[in-house]
């Protein structure tokens, strides 16, 4: 098999896992969007938020511990305590429950009824109120990230590939997880709200508020219960991208990744997310791969932005996104 | 009542006087937005070394430092509205901290008659003080740190690199593009062969950069990077299993933010050195008495002995030993932003002058004058220890090829100058 051929399929197979990791991203817009009809600016930030939770947690930090020690002139900053992973984890749950509960009673059940634009600004708001109150709560700094999630080439693939074609593929064992992890995580979102009576309620606050309300769903309780889906995905998010990188303030740039992915998989669609991911990734790889070496490289934004934009000119609803008919 | 409105009238002259001399040193620092984490030890270190001249010598030379910090958060718009809302408070000298601001504020503090000082960032050919009378970027620039890196490989290759291959990583910004035309310079010189990686802003994806490099298998990799470029980069080489050693970043590329949250999987790995690392230093025991023991260090005070807190203390002394000298020259402590541009332009530090500030083997000797506004051009080597986490020097100061640098200095700084009118002094 010739060489080329050889690096692109390589090529292909590492755009579809980078394709899960922004799609893991893209899937918490996709909850509050489909239920609310807000595109949360915010969920970015909330990933770096409930990683850096977990990592403070985990590691036993004190939080506030730079504003205690400046106001009461003490020096704590850790309990000395270690916890482990999945302990951890649960915790920065709950903290990501109550966050939901928050952004609901202070900011969103004072916002009903007014324009979606209004919305969408609330959140940029609640986007920099998080940005500064998680560098207050747990520091600015780089956390290393380790939950267990195993990360380097994957040697089977490596020597298997090499038997087959004399070339050794490249395929990180992180992104094997993180594609099993957004597997599980897409069929555990769909069972969710296919087959639970909460599951159907939020579908119903999703179709219409108004009639919602009318059979007796607490638009509060589902609301609540959407932002907390959302911070349990911002949590899964932050976690896989915090260990490729580190626990700081670029995971809430991350937000980058999954706007055109959303433009393209749609926004109101869960297997959209991941469809769309998976072609902005093998899209961005392949295109790098082909023509970036021609232009000077680094073509993997302007790619899929562009792509996006193909999609909103020929169906801005998106792959599977529902088409919106306006009756005059 | 006479003598309570004698009081008051004393204390309204008092007020409406001119205010106690003190040398302003404003810090244009980043603490908040994608690289804090880098901007707060060096903020830190700026500021601590100015506290600790305040508490220990009442300042310099008699005239206490006052610290105006404004934060930037790596924002060139921010940055130029620091510049604007503290130049008027008589500021000394600007360390932007960013190759963005610092282009901005080049003409503006050239007009302005405040002195620029970008240490080892910023516009390199303002290394030609015959052109860029306000601008200061020693003790070594990017073109300095591309052939510094070069060097070392010649070293390591018994002087011989020809038809080897050597990939530049680099962030897709000015900053990042700065070292290619110097690299392209040595490869005809040197005869190996370059291959470019750009890697868009901010770096957290890298993977069609990596399988690149994992195809093509270059002998060295050289990175420009900055924030989380730095950290993704170093993973991904651990992960194709890239030899650590052949990996070098730039000294911004150099701290223990790049390297800690890789783990075991960055040990090895290679950065130059504008200042060595660590806290074996005899001006820490002073830094303790006076500053950190009595509760006066900036930020939380955990940042010390790290690289950047190192590089911000060291940034610091070059501009308290500039005063120092401004005040020698014109023979008068509260000083001037032009006695201070004077100041830097008679800068000379040996090492005896490093040893007798506390900082023996810290930083390379060098003299800036009239035509050099860039130093020596030195750096060092360092390696990461992942089990021990911390940096060891594994070289002694490198010069760069001036033969090469010196000539592209002349070409742009020549380039600038025909553009904005400017006519060479120094003569």
């Amino acid at each position: 098999m010739p060489d080329q051929l050889l690096y692109a399929m390589e090529v292909t197979l590492n755009g579809l896992m980078a394709g899960v990791l922004y799609a893991l991203v893209a899937l918490g817009f996709v909850l509050i969007f489909k239920a609310s009809g807000i595109f949360n600016f915010a969920q970015g930030v909330m990933a770096l938020f409930a990683a850096a939770t977990l990592v403070g947690i985990m590691d036993g930090q004190v939080p506030f511990s730079h504003l205690i020690n400046a106001i009461l002139g003490t020096k704590v900053h850790h309990f000395g305590w270690h916890i482990p992973a999945i302990a951890g984890i649960l915790m920065a749950i709950v903290v990501m429950v109550f966050l939901a509960w928050a952004v609901q009673y202070f900011v969103m059940r004072h916002l009903v009824n007014q324009e979606p634009i209004i919305l969408f600004m609330a959140t940029i708001g609640l986007a920099y109120f998080l940005e500064g109150f998680s560098d207050l709560m747990w520091g600015s700094e780089i956390k290393k990230l380790d939950v267990g999630l195993p990360q380097g080439i994957n040697i089977w693939i490596d020597e298997t590939t090499y038997g087959w074609f004399g070339y050794g593929f490249f395929i990180d064992n992180l992104d094997i997880v993180a594609t099993i992890i957004a597997a599980l995580l897409v069929v555990a979102l769909v069972a969710f709200s296919q087959y639970t009576k909460q599951g159907r309620a939020m579908r119903a606050v999703a179709d219409d508020h108004q009639a919602a309300l009318s059979v007796g769903i607490s638009l509060n309780f589902i609301w609540v219960l959407v932002w907390s889906l959302a911070g349990f995905v911002a949590l899964v998010a932050g976690i896989v991208w915090g260990t490729k990188s580190g626990v700081q303030f670029s995971l809430s740039l991350i937000a980058l990744k999954a706007l055109p992915v959303l433009m393209l998989g749609g926004f109101t669609s869960i297997p959209g997310a991941i469809i769309g991911g998976l072609i902005i990734g093998v899209g961005e790889k392949l295109f790098e791969f082909a023509i970036g070496p021609l232009v000077g490289g680094a073509t993997e934004n302007w790619f899929a932005y562009v792509l996006a934009l193909i999609f909103l000119v020929f169906r801005p609803q998106g792959l599977f996104g529902e088409k919106i008919i306006e009756r005059v | 009542m006479k003598m309570k409105l004698a009081t008051l009238a004393l204390g309204a002259v008092m007020a409406a006087g001119p205010a106690l001399a003190d040398l302003v040193m404003p810090s244009l620092s980043y603490r908040t937005g994608p690289y804090a984490a880098n901007g707060i030890p060096f903020a830190d270190g700026y500021a601590d070394y100015f506290t600790l001249l305040n508490e220990r010598d009442g300042g310099i030379g008699g005239v206490p430092v006052r610290l105006l910090e404004c934060e930037t958060g790596y924002n060139t718009e921010k940055g130029v509205e620091c510049y604007e809302s503290t130049k008027g408070e008589g500021a000394l000298v600007y360390q932007p901290l960013s190759t963005g601001i610092t282009y901005q504020l080049i003409p503006k503090g050239t007009a302005d008659g405040i002195p620029i000082h970008s240490m080892g960032y910023g516009r390199t050919s303002a290394k030609n003080g015959k052109v860029f009378s306000h601008v200061f970027n020693y003790p070594a620039n990017y073109w300095d740190g591309a052939s510094i890196a070069i060097k070392h490989i010649l070293d390591v290759n018994g002087g011989d690199i020809n038809g080897k291959k050597v990939a530049l990583v680099y962030h897709n910004s000015a900053y990042g593009k700065e070292p290619i035309r110097t690299l392209e310079e040595l490869a005809n010189k040197h005869g190996y062969e370059l291959s470019l990686l750009p890697v868009d802003h901010p770096g957290q994806e890298q993977k069609s950069q990596w399988l690149q490099i994992r195809r093509e298998k270059p002998d060295y990799v050289l990175m420009w990077g900055w924030g989380v470029m730095n950290q993704v980069a170093i993973q991904e080489a651990a992960n194709i299993r890239f030899p650590m050693e052949n990996f070098i970043g730039i000294w911004w590329s150099g701290s223990e933010n790049d390297v800690l949250p890789v783990g075991d999987g960055a040990d090895g790995y290679k950065a130059l050195a504008l200042a060595n690392p660590g806290g074996d230093y005899p001006i820490y025991a002073d830094l303790q008495k006076h500053v950190y023991d009595s509760g006066k260090a900036a930020g939380a005070g955990d940042q010390m002995n790290t690289v950047l807190y190192n590089r911000g203390m060291y940034a610091a002394l070059l501009a308290s030993e500039a005063v120092k000298k401004a005040q020698e020259i014109h023979g008068e402590a509260d000083i001037t932003p032009a006695m201070m541009r004077d100041g830097m332009e008679a800068l000379s530090l040996s090492e005896e002058d490093m040893a007798a500030l506390g900082l023996p083997d810290f930083g390379p000797a060098f003299t800036v004058t009239c035509e050099n506004h860039g130093g020596g051009g030195l750096g060092k080597v360092q390696q990461w220890d992942a089990k021990a986490e911390k940096w060891s020097v594994i070289t002694d100061w490198i010069e760069s090829d001036k033969s090469v640098i010196d000539r592209l200095v002349a070409e742009d700084s020549a380039a600038f100058a025909a553009e904005n009118n400017i006519q060479e002094r120094c003569n």
